[in-house]
């Protein structure tokens, strides 16, 4: 036996043949991954160091494009716009979602109705909810400044005023953000209920169950969720590119990071800029995410540890 | 029976369901409260669809009427068909088709042929690639975009279909893991007694593992599917002329052009909107475990 499996050349073997099904079968997703996505990282990076407009042959100019992004005002309004969008938006979606997973744990009745009315607004593709919004903030007409005016609040003009456009996003933005309720809801809900009952017999009541069972035990879907939020609402483009028109107005104080870039790219023809801006984010994410990861030691907690270590 | 019975002679059973009645009149106030707070949380979350579909049924001069009014009085179907004065909306939904179908076929077919490779297979460098799955799964989609983009306008792909099909057809790096996830845990010994009938790997995966992964392709199907019918940055790019627009397109050139028609915009949304929410309702338990595996959110 060992004789004759030995002769045969090796792509007639049991293994040789399973590598080679192996490869077959992967093959589409590799030639996808050279040409799309390692052919064009590698391409970013050398595009990042050229000036480029696609009919001009590139020159390369060294790192003239991270040096004029430094001094370029534009990239840190842009800089800004993001972070204060992602600084609200995502801690406020964040605990919006929770307290509602939190009421519809209680076993209440319709809990079905309430979660789907919670989360259909999460699936409203980007574009149709931003012209939604576009009407609902509509300062005459729209039903936020009809709800205001209730209150005998006379609303502004959410996306022609500087002040307020940025407000009017998050608004947009937390609407949209049910589907976490959905993560939330699946997380309480594998919360051993031992561990209420053993803190009952402790003599805890509902303040001290929340803060000493619920929370801890959630601290991993809300560092999942906090981690894919900011990553997430970093590349925020579709819902404020609509709303404005694809200018991020007025005055540009809803130019985020990818309107930006968007428009050094495909408007001003950029795109060595462009590549650079590309990488200025990608190392932001990736600080970002990194040090939450450092951050999460301290404060999520896996069951797997124990509770001494 | 009331009368007789003084406090102190009380059966510790009878004790008992009183506390548990005063319990539950407690529970009932909490409970009360609880849907309070929930109703008026989901007007908030339901309100402007409400109102966008109401909008939509509106004539200009009811729209403009304040406070407004939630149904219509009379009902005007007009902006419906009026939206495809401005827009041919038929032609978008088939532009979108024509996207959607390719990108899924690569979302379920392509990635889980590779994902049941990932899990089943044996073959050299096996472990240096799924690394490599894995670590796309953290790239952000900026930085390819550029290069990408000269790429595909370098083969005069820009102004065709191609650019949003082709890189769609070999799979998602994402679907690839969450499918190989879903692979491990079916038992080998379902594929031995196809493997000692001399049965090849493709025949296995078609007729043992797709069957048994149903749900979970379905699950990734749809999310492919909203991923297409949503996606507007890749067409914005890539589409020209209207001829070629999605539904994404169609609608923010509707919204740039005639965002004053409210009526026909909110109704040109409702269009939009609609078949998300019905294949959400045919599919609800997809919805649900699509989220909770994988955290994206619609």
């Amino acid at each position: 036996m060992t004789a004759i499996t030995r002769s045969k050349p090796w792509h007639q073997t049991l293994r040789g043949r399973e590598a080679i099904t192996f490869y077959l079968f992967v093959l589409p997703w590799i030639i996808g991954f050279l040409l799309f996505t390692l052919g064009p990282i590698i391409a970013s990076l050398v595009l990042s160091l050229m000036e480029y407009d696609i009919i001009l042959p590139p020159t390369f100019i060294g790192l003239a494009n991270f040096t004029e992004l430094w001094a370029d005002p534009l990239f840190y309004t842009s800089l800004y716009n993001t972070l204060y969008i992602v600084l609200i938006a995502v801690p406020l979606g964040m605990v919006v979602s929770f307290s509602i997973a939190l009421l519809l744990n209680q076993k209440v009745r319709f809990m079905a109705a309430y979660r789907t009315a919670y989360y259909l607004p999460s699936i409203v593709p980007a574009v149709a909810s931003a012209a939604l919004w576009l009407y609902l903030l509509q300062p005459q007409w729209g039903l936020v400044n009809g709800f205001l005016e209730w209150f005998g609040i006379t609303g502004p003009g959410w996306l022609s005023s500087e002040m307020w456009s940025k407000p009017a996003i998050i608004m947009m933005m937390v609407w949209g953000a049910g589907g976490t309720v959905i993560i939330y809801l699946a997380g309480l809900q594998d919360i051993p209920q031992v561990l209420y009952e053993a803190a009952e017999i402790d003599g805890a009541n509902a303040w001290n169950k929340f803060w000493r069972v619920t929370l801890p035990l959630m601290t991993p879907s809300i560092f999942f969720t906090l981690v894919l939020g900011i990553i997430g609402t970093f590349q925020i483009f579709a819902q404020i590119f609509v709303l404005t028109d694809g200018m991020g107005g007025p005055q540009n104080s809803t130019l985020v990071y990818m309107i930006y870039l968007y428009r050094n790219a495909f408007n001003f023809f950029r795109m060595g800029y462009a590549s650079a801006m590309a990488w200025v984010l990608f190392v932001i994410i990736l600080v970002l995410t990194w040090v939450q990861f450092r951050i999460a030691r301290r404060w999520v907690y896996y069951e797997t540890e124990s509770a001494e270590a | 029976m009331a009368t007789i019975t003084r406090s102190e002679d009380r059966l510790p059973a009878a004790a008992l369901a009183e506390s548990a009645r005063t319990d539950g009149r407690r529970k009932g106030w909490s409970s009360v409260v609880t849907h309070l707070i929930l109703l008026v949380g989901s007007f908030f979350f339901v309100a402007p669809m409400l109102f966008m579909v109401s909008t939509s049924l509106k004539a200009m001069r009811q729209i403009s009427r304040f406070p407004p009014e939630w149904i219509p009085d009379p009902v005007i179907w007009g902006n419906y068909p009026g939206v495809f004065d401005y827009a041919p909306m038929h032609k978008f939904f088939v532009n979108t088709l024509i996207i959607a179908i390719p990108t899924i076929f690569g979302a379920a077919f392509t990635s889980a042929l590779a994902a049941y490779a990932f899990a089943r297979l044996r073959a050299p460098g096996k472990n240096v690639l799924f690394l490599l799955v894995l670590s796309t799964l953290m790239l952000p989609s900026v930085v390819t975009l550029v290069p990408t983009y000269i790429l595909f306008a370098k083969l005069q792909w820009v102004g065709t279909f191609r650019p949003l099909v082709i890189p769609a057809l070999a799979g998602s790096a994402f679907n690839i893991f969450l499918l190989r996830q879903f692979f491990m845990t079916i038992p080998r010994e379902l594929e031995d007694a196809a493997l000692i009938d001399g049965c090849s790997r493709l025949r296995i995966f078609l007729s043992i593992i797709v069957p048994l992964a149903k749900p979970v392709l379905a699950t990734v199907t749809i999310f492919a599917f909203m991923g297409a019918w949503n996606d507007y940055l890749g067409p914005l790019i890539y589409l020209g002329n209207e001829d070629q627009y999605t539904l994404t397109l169609g609608l923010q050139a509707f919204v740039q052009y005639h965002r004053a028609e409210w009526g026909m915009l909110m109704a040109a949304s409702t269009m939009m909107v609609a078949p998300v929410i019905l294949i959400f309702f045919f599919a609800q338990k997809n919805f649900v475990q699509g989220i909770t595996l994988t955290g994206i959110k619609g």
